[in-house]
Formats: C-alpha cells, structure tokens, sequence
C-alpha cells in the first residue's frame, strides 16, 4: 500500500504544466488527491511522472459574472460548501457537496478533480450535468471549451487529449428564486451514491417554464432526462405531473453489480427524481 | 532509491528540515521521519480517518498526500493536543472520562476531526458531530461512546477549561 516511484513535478503556472505534459511520458496529473493517490497507493496506476497542480495559485479561483459562475480547477470543494457567491448563484452546487465524502476528503479535494475522475456517481459530475456547465481545457493546441454534455467519453474517461489539463468550469446562472434540489441514496453518509438526482426548475405564475432532470449512478455518465422535462414545461406543478416526469427515469438503462441490481437503481431514479421535483418546487419563489 | 527531495516542514510548530522521497506519504514522513506514531494508518486509501492530520489547519488524510507537498506548509498531529503525560486536552478528559474508545486505534484521528469542527463549530447539534464523524471508521464503539464525548468535549471547551 505505497505508492509506485516516480518524477515528481510541481509547476507553479499553466504554461508550465501543458510544457511538462507534452514532454513526460506516462505522466498523470495530480489535483486534490482523493481519487488519484488511494489508486497510487494501491498500484492500480504506476505513473513515471506526476505534475503536482497544487502550486498552479492561478487554478483556484471563483468568479461571478452576470451571466455565469466562473471556478478554477483547482477550488477546493471546501469552498463550493463554505463561498457565499457560489451559495447565491448556484445553490444545487453547496446542496451537492454535502453529499461528496467527508470534511477531511473536501478539503483537500477540487472540483476539477472530481470532474476528470469522473466517477459515474460523483455528485459534482451529476451537479455539472444538471447545470448545462462548460468546460475550459488548455493544452499545447490553446485553449478550447467542451460542453458538460459531450465531456464524458465513456466510463471514467474525460474528453481531454493527453497533453491537456481542465482549467475551469463555467456554470451558466439560473434566475433568482429558482427551485433547485440534489438528493440521493447512499448506504453510508458520503460514501459514492447508488442513485442520485439534480433537479433545477422556473416557474412563472404556477407553471414551469424550464426544467432540468439528472440521474446519475445508473449508467456510465449521468443522464439528462429530457423526457422528463419535456412532461414538465408548460405545466403546472403537481404531485401527479413530478410522478409522470419521474417514471421516465425508471426506464433509463442502468448497471447491475454487487452493490445493487439495475431494477432497484432504476426504482431509486424514480423515486430521488419524484423527490427532487418536490423540494425543488417547494423552493421556487413563484 | 527513487527521486528524493528536501523539504521543509513546520509540525507541531517545529520546523523541521528532511530528505524524503517523492513517492513518501504524508503520513508515512509523520511515522517514520519523525517517529510521530500517534498519526495512525488503517486503510492506507483514504476511507478509515486514522490518519487525520491538519494540514494548515484543516483537517486532512495524511495517507492522501505526498509528503513533498507539505513544503512549506503547517502539519498538526495528535502528539500536538496534550500538554504533558498528566494533563491532557479537554477533549482528551472527556474521551477518558466517556468511555469514547476501546482499543483506541481510530482515536487519534476521531480527535483531529473533532479540534476542527469544535473549533470551527463550538456548540455542535448530535447530528452534526455524527456527520463529521462519517468520515472516521471504529470497530470497537458503536460511536454512541464516541458522540457522547464530543458533546461532552465541545461544553468543556466552551467553559474554557484550562488545558
């Protein structure tokens, strides 16, 4: 249980980081650690080189701007629970981080961690999905935006080139007084969740006019719900319309393992969803 | 042997000056550099909270660090709370006089966690000390022990017992 030799690095800027990335082979990038060192200390990865961002100040930042919530890669989860920015503009992301681990593991560990481990049921990732977030990655080719959409590759594996690290995290405002809500079922308090559901929701004068509908845990990457939405827009909000929106989270293709079989993931997106509609509606400010 | 570096490190106050190789973990530096066997190491991957330092402070797992990262930085460990053998932390007294340990392997770290969130948190409800003990494992307690001491703890500290 150590870990493996290998280079070390700690660059204190961008510039430094892409330069040794393009030069070191087998290289892997070390954010806040509590993904990447339990996996050096087990030997499931045996890098030659590590680039350490932990001196990279530049990467760890949080921005407001009238349209948008701006955080580096490198802001440690602590500060999404603790910013009071991000507590106005975004609140699903505090309500999320609650969930991810424990005190000892956020404050150490960063968003831009969590969004390249991509564990499919990491709350950030689902918070991520559910927010429309986007994704700025700088590598030797400049810099590029990736819409959170097209920003798994598959299972664990961002689409990021080799020689290029995530920089920051745009998260697109939503309106004042919308309703929000993350809820998901763990057998543990901040253990990974077997389901989880971001719900995001405006109404004007009773009915909604824009819904956002997440699952995660049951498939590779979490999963926009866009049937579900579409139930919702143009409704008014009912117990019996969250019950319609939430059953199409039932039918979504869902994994079978040890933990759990598909059936009863997919009963929890049913259920997390319904519940999520609910307390997100119940925030609403109209 | 592998790449080394010198690194500088303030723990428990002193700064101390070590050659470590860059694959050393933080608490591996703690145990074996500097012979700080309070910090203690149950699952070496982050899950146990055995390990429990603070790292400028805040509370962290020292088996997820690299100990070339703590250059520069404070560490604060177990050996940091008592005064001397016959007078210890008031948390100390009230994890004695409640029964909150057994065979007190997971204790070290349960008592970091605690300085952080009665520190940051000095009137704590039941169901915030249970939260903040999620992330410590104990085979022993059954924790009821365990919750009764921090609360006990946190009125001692308030009072200000002197330490």
């Amino acid at each position: 249980m150590k870990p493996p030799p290998f280079s070390y690095h700690d660059p204190e800027t961008v510039p430094e980081v892409i330069d040794l990335l393009g030069r070191c082979e087998n290289a892997r990038v070390l954010a806040g650690g509590q993904s990447l060192m339990p996996m050096l200390n087990m030997r499931f990865v045996l890098p030659d080189h590590v680039i350490d961002l932990n001196r990279v100040d530049a990467l760890s930042y949080i921005r407001e701007s009238p349209d948008a919530l701006e955080i580096g890669a490198m802001t440690r989860q602590r500060e999404i629970e603790f910013d009071a920015t991000i507590r106005a503009a975004c609140p699903l992301l505090p309500e999320a981080i609650l969930e991810v681990g424990h005190r000892q593991t956020r404050n150490r560990g960063t968003l831009g961690g969590s969004l390249c481990h991509l564990d499919p049921a990491a709350e950030l990732v689902a918070a991520a999905a559910a927010l429309d977030a986007v994704v700025t990655v700088t590598g030797r080719a400049g810099v590029r935006e990736i819409a959170f959409a097209q920003f798994p590759a598959g299972y664990m594996t961002p689409a990021i080139e080799p020689d290029e690290i995530l920089t920051s995290v745009r998260f697109p405002r939503w309106p004042k007084g919308h309703g929000y809500a993350f809820v998901e079922f763990a057998r543990r308090h901040g253990d990974f969740a077997l389901c989880s559901a971001a719900v995001l929701l405006e109404k004007t004068a009773g009915r909604i006019t824009r819904a956002s509908v997440t699952v995660a845990g049951l498939g590779a990457a979490p999963a926009r719900v866009s049937n579900a939405e579409q139930v919702l827009v143009g409704n008014a909000a009912s117990g019996g319309l969250f019950r319609e929106a939430a059953e199409h989270c039932r039918r979504l293709e869902a994994i079978d393992d040890v933990h759990a079989p598909a059936s009863y993931r997919q009963q929890l997106g049913a259920v997390l969803t319904r519940r999520a509609l609910e307390k997100a509606n119940a925030r609403c400010a109209s | 042997m592998s790449e080394t570096r010198n690194i500088r490190v303030t723990v428990n106050g002193v700064v101390r000056d070590e050659q470590v190789e860059v694959r050393l973990t933080l608490a591996d530096f703690l145990r074996q550099k500097l012979g700080l066997t309070g910090t203690h190491l149950g699952c070496e991957h982050g899950v146990c909270g055995a390990c429990t330092v603070l790292y400028d402070g805040r509370s962290a797992r020292a088996c997820l660090m690299l100990a070339v990262q703590a250059h520069g930085h404070e560490v604060t460990t177990i050996e940091s709370l008592a005064e001397s053998a016959e007078r210890l932390h008031p948390l100390q007294e009230a994890f004695s006089d409640n029964h909150g340990l057994q065979c007190g392997f997971c204790t070290p770290g349960i008592l970091m966690t605690l300085i952080e969130l009665l520190r940051d948190t000095p009137d704590p409800r039941e169901e915030e000390v249970r939260v903040a003990l999620s992330g410590n494992l104990c085979r022993c307690t059954g924790y009821q022990g365990i919750v009764a001491s921090a609360l006990d703890a946190a009125k001692r500290m308030r009072a200000g017992t002197p330490r």
